[in-house]
């Protein structure tokens, strides 16, 4: 009897043979050996092993056809271009106030509120001119490993241990309890490690440790779209700037950025030349191409049009990770926070660094430049955010 | 018995791989040289309102000014 359901089952799952073993299912179900089974299993290992060649060969090929347009370095095509000065850039202010690990900060479009998460499970919004703490809210769980502010500026969005992406409404009376308020928006089946909202404050992307991103209505909790592709946790992600329409692109512990149609949920393009897990990616301001930051001690450029790699910031001096990266306003700079509590400026188009910043006192976890371009901030395991300009 | 099963998921996960690398492999590329020609001519063009990579008029950066002058 176990054996006869056993059959049925295995049968029932190879539909492209279905019809085929329906009429005759009955006549074999006696003999497990049976000789269609072994011809089954046969054609079906054939045709495997058919498709592995051609993913190969695709691969190859995909290799071939990027190779052929690499005519030139992007710091040769820079040479002519006035190298940067010394740059002056100090700790301007220092926000205290977590009692743990901060592990991600964004800023308010109006320049000067953040929000940041911990270790500790709390989530603070800040005023970064006067330093002063102007919300607090306590999550269920530790390890806060994603914050994001609302375009609007009335919400934050946050989560991470908890699987999930909550969104509170931030209000006017600093006595009202946030917690109250709160909107459980988007669910994974692991840590979440990333959350964006788009262009909105009704639309909300994340990335989890399920290794899937996924698009979320705000006000419904509704599922819009998911994305899979990568084979392992997702880490980051990063919208493109509004006028480049509705792609974005994530990285993971897979070593791959990638790149998604967002109504489609289709990858359109996949990068894989770090050696390590990729801990952050962000657009270059023009949309055209974005940076990545790995625990493989490079922070790489890649760009859209030539979809391929065009330049790596890396130094044999430097051998910690990098957690965290983001251009100036131009591009010309990348700022990049590493694992040995430094920050890393580097000269875009040529290639070299042109600045190293010493101040927090344990890991740089996160860090982003200001909407306008006249700051950045860094958040560090030393359980501070300090601002520079 | 249960090689038929991984058989049959394996065979769709291919054949998704398959088709994924058609797509990528059929992407319009241009040459890197015209593609860091334009993303030079970004920096180059957006250079002055970059405040980090320039700096700004004294007075201007909220951040660098002492914080015992609170503008309202």
């Amino acid at each position: 009897q176990k054996v006869l359901v056993e059959l049925k089952i295995t049968f029932s799952q190879c539909s492209k043979n279905e019809r085929n073993y329906k009429t005759t299912s009955r006549k074999y179900m006696r003999s497990p050996l049976s000789p269609e089974m072994a011809t089954q299993e046969v054609q079906l290992n054939e045709t495997l092993a058919h498709l592995k060649t051609e993913s190969e060969n695709l691969k190859s090929k995909l290799e071939e056809e990027r190779a052929k347009l690499h005519d030139v370095e992007l710091h040769q095509v820079a040479e002519k271009v006035e190298g940067l000065g010394q740059f002056i850039m100090k700790t301007r202010r220092t926000l205290k106030g977590h009692g743990n690990k901060v592990l991600c900060m964004d800023w308010c479009k109006d320049k000067r509120r953040i929000v940041s998460s911990s270790q500790d499970g709390k989530v603070i919004v800040w005023d970064a001119f006067t330093t002063n703490k102007e919300h607090a809210v306590t999550m269920p769980c530790t390890w806060v490993m994603a914050c994001a502010y609302a375009p609007s500026g009335c919400a934050v969005a946050c989560g991470g241990l908890d699987n999930k992406c909550s969104v509170y409404p931030l209000s006017l009376d600093k006595n009202e309890n946030l917690a109250a308020k709160k909107k459980s928006v988007a669910m994974h089946t692991n840590y979440l490690s990333a959350c964006s909202f788009t262009n909105s404050d009704m639309q909300i992307l994340t990335s989890s440790g399920d290794g899937t991103c996924a698009l979320w209505d705000v006000e419904s909790g509704q599922l819009l779209q998911s994305f899979h592709g990568h084979a392992a946790d997702v880490l980051c992600l990063d919208l493109a700037p509004s006028e480049t329409g509705n792609t974005f692109v994530s990285g993971g512990c897979d070593k791959k950025a990638n790149v998604w149609d967002m109504r489609s949920g289709q990858c359109i393009q996949s990068f894989e030349t770090h050696e390590s897990d990729i801990n952050s990616v962000r657009y270059y301001p023009s949309g055209d191409a974005f940076a990545s930051g790995s625990d493989d001690a490079t922070c790489r450029l890649y760009d859209l049009r030539a979809d391929r790699e065009v330049a790596i910031y890396s130094k044999e001096s430097i051998i910690f990770g990098v957690s965290s990266v983001d251009f100036s306003l131009s591009g010309r700079l990348l700022f990049g926070g590493y694992n040995d509590y430094t920050i890393n400026v580097w000269d875009v188009l040529k290639g070299t660094r042109v600045s190293i910043l010493f101040g927090h006192e344990n890991r740089v976890s996160t860090l982003r430049v200001s909407p306008d371009g006249t700051a950045f901030c860094t958040g560090s395991w030393d359980h501070t955010l300090r601002i520079w300009a | 018995i249960s090689n038929n099963m991984t058989s049959s998921s394996n065979l769709s996960n291919m054949r998704r791989l398959v088709e994924q690398l058609k797509l990528e492999a059929s992407v319009e590329r241009i040459k890197v040289s015209q593609a860091a020609a334009e993303l030079q001519q970004y920096c180059l063009q957006n250079a002055g309102k970059d405040a980090l990579l320039v700096g700004v008029p004294t007075g201007s950066n909220p951040f660098r000014e002492p914080r015992s002058c609170a503008v309202v």
